[in-house]
């Protein structure tokens, strides 16, 4: 139990990182809430993998992934924007979550629990941690390309298109790994919460992104070690999330224009 | 291709261009046969076929909504159209697009984007000192959030953006347009500089007569789906704007390949 804790602490420690630079990039984008809503894809998923006793965790891919695909499939196809689009799916994931949870297992879908953790899982977790994070250091010249004009973006070269595709993909992945710790409520608030501190302090490529991923890294292994140590909750999820709003907070503090 | 508004077969006047040799007439560095563009629903641009030669700056003028950014557009590939765009083969192109105000919460320096530009078409790592160099662009400039540049400095750093990788062809959308005169002034004489020093080819779209009196050699005339194209001083007769900006309707009276003259013709019956 002990060494599945330590597991999943370094696995949480991982994840952190990702969610750092993934919320970088959709504060840039300007979809941080969007981000949140996509998360919650993860529900029907969970729930029937629940009622069905399979993996969570697979369940939760399963819907979340496909419904990533829908969005990006209704937004290109129908050239309904975007905020529509993830607003439509999100609203019928959510109703479906709800109806198939089976009652017992409702909390935990939405909030996470420090569940045991296989060594498979572990691994799993930690190439997709890592694949996330090196394809946002490869991606990140095209995605500031893009996201300062699409235009100038595929003029130069960049296939805007795919790369919006890769980024959903991308995001989808860390949650996919954050609810395992978060569940699918708070599966974003890493991806939130970093971003917006960072930009806080500063203007500047570069150290947004650094200091996203310091506040990220911090309030996990704050949220972790504060929970096992005081509060003793179920999960660690609330924890965090509350924690890297307390750094939010103290960042409009050190506020650059 | 050509079709020029003002009678005769045109005596392209060089007019700031780079002179050209008569064996680059024969290879044209852009042709454009046959073009429709549609925005949205309407369509914009009918039946439009002209050349652009290599050193030539081509002023592209109309009144709004003739179809003047569409254009660039599809000339960039940006857009899906009908009918044929050709570049040359060693035609390598630069855009700068209208100004638009950029997301002030960017946390993106004008050094951060010219160095991503420059990192994704993996550019030597002087070729950013080099074109800020040739620009006159202050490290202070490139280390400013590109939410707080003022419009000359937004307008320089997306020229500098657009000559990075050395284009030798430069889409130039609205050049002046909210620029105050001083800074009009200095884009006048890089886009001069340009032309010159660097025999660089350039299709600018532009309300501004003056620039096209002083910058542009042959001018492409967009109106209410109809075209032509010629030298300014043929062109831009007092006469000839008051068609294009008060009544587009006239401007069709003059045309002058029979081949293309019968199509056209062809193509009005069907409106």
């Amino acid at each position: 139990m002990v060494r599945d804790q330590g597991l999943l602490f370094v696995l949480a420690l991982f994840f952190s990182l990702a969610a750092g630079l993934v919320g970088c990039i959709a504060f840039m984008k300007r979809m941080l809430l969007a981000g949140d809503v996509i998360s919650h894809l993860a529900l029907p998923g969970i729930g029937l993998a629940f009622a069905f006793k399979v993996n969570p965790l697979l369940g939760g891919a399963a819907t979340l992934f496909l419904g990533t695909f829908l969005i990006w499939q209704l937004q290109k196809k129908t050239g309904l924007a975007t905020e529509a689009a993830i607003g439509v799916i999100f609203a019928a994931a959510l109703a479906i979550g709800a109806a198939v949870t089976p009652r017992d297992n409702l909390a935990e879908s939405l909030f996470g629990q420090l569940e045991r953790i296989s060594p498979a899982g572990f691994l799993l977790g930690l190439a997709a941690v890592l694949l996330v994070i090196f394809s946002i250091f490869l991606l990140r010249d095209q995605l500031s390309l893009s996201i300062f004009s699409t235009d100038l973006a595929a003029t130069t070269g960049v296939n805007v298109a795919r790369l919006d595709l890769y980024f959903l993909l991308l995001f989808s992945l860390t949650v996919l790994v954050g609810l395992r710790f978060m569940g699918a409520l708070l599966a974003s608030a890493l991806i939130i919460m970093p971003s917006a501190t960072a930009r806080q302090l500063t203007n500047k490529v570069s150290p947004f992104f650094l200091i996203s991923v310091v506040a990220s890294l911090v309030s996990v292994a704050a949220g972790f070690l504060l929970n096992a140590l005081v509060f003793k909750f179920s999960t660690a999820g609330p924890t965090i999330a509350i924690l890297s709003a307390v750094l939010f907070s103290f960042s409009l503090l050190g506020r650059v224009k | 291709m050509l079709t020029f508004c003002a009678g005769g077969p045109a005596e392209r006047i060089p007019g700031g261009a780079v002179p050209r040799a008569n064996v680059a007439m024969t290879n044209p560095l852009l042709s454009v046969a046959t073009l429709n563009l549609s925005f949205g629903n309407r369509e914009v641009i009918h039946d439009l076929s002209f050349d652009v030669q290599e050193g030539d700056c081509v002023a592209i003028i109309g009144p709004n909504g003739a179809g003047k950014t569409v254009l660039l557009s599809a000339l960039l590939n940006l857009i899906p159209y009908k009918g044929e765009i050709r570049w040359r083969r060693d035609a390598r192109l630069g855009y700068v697009p209208q100004k638009t105000a950029a997301d002030r919460q960017l946390p993106l320096s004008a050094k951060d984007l010219l160095t991503a530009k420059a990192r994704f078409l993996k550019l030597p790592s002087t070729e950013l000192q080099l074109v800020s160099a040739e620009l006159g662009l202050a490290n202070e400039l490139l280390s400013t959030s590109i939410g707080a540049l003022s419009g000359g400095q937004f307008q320089k750093m997306l020229i500098a953006f657009a000559l990075l990788g050395r284009p030798n062809v430069l889409l130039f959308d609205e050049p002046t347009a909210s620029l105050d005169e001083l800074t009009e002034e200095h884009i006048y004489e890089l886009l001069h500089w340009l032309q010159k020093q660097r025999g660089m080819t350039i299709l600018l779209v532009s309300h501004d007569l003056s620039i096209v009196y002083r910058n542009a050699n042959m001018v492409l005339c967009l109106s209410k789906g109809k075209t032509c194209m010629g030298p300014p001083k043929e062109l831009l007769t007092p006469a000839m704007l008051q068609e294009l900006y008060a009544s587009p309707a006239q401007y069709y009276q003059h045309v002058h390949e029979p081949e293309r003259d019968s199509r056209i013709a062809q193509e009005r019956k069907k409106w």
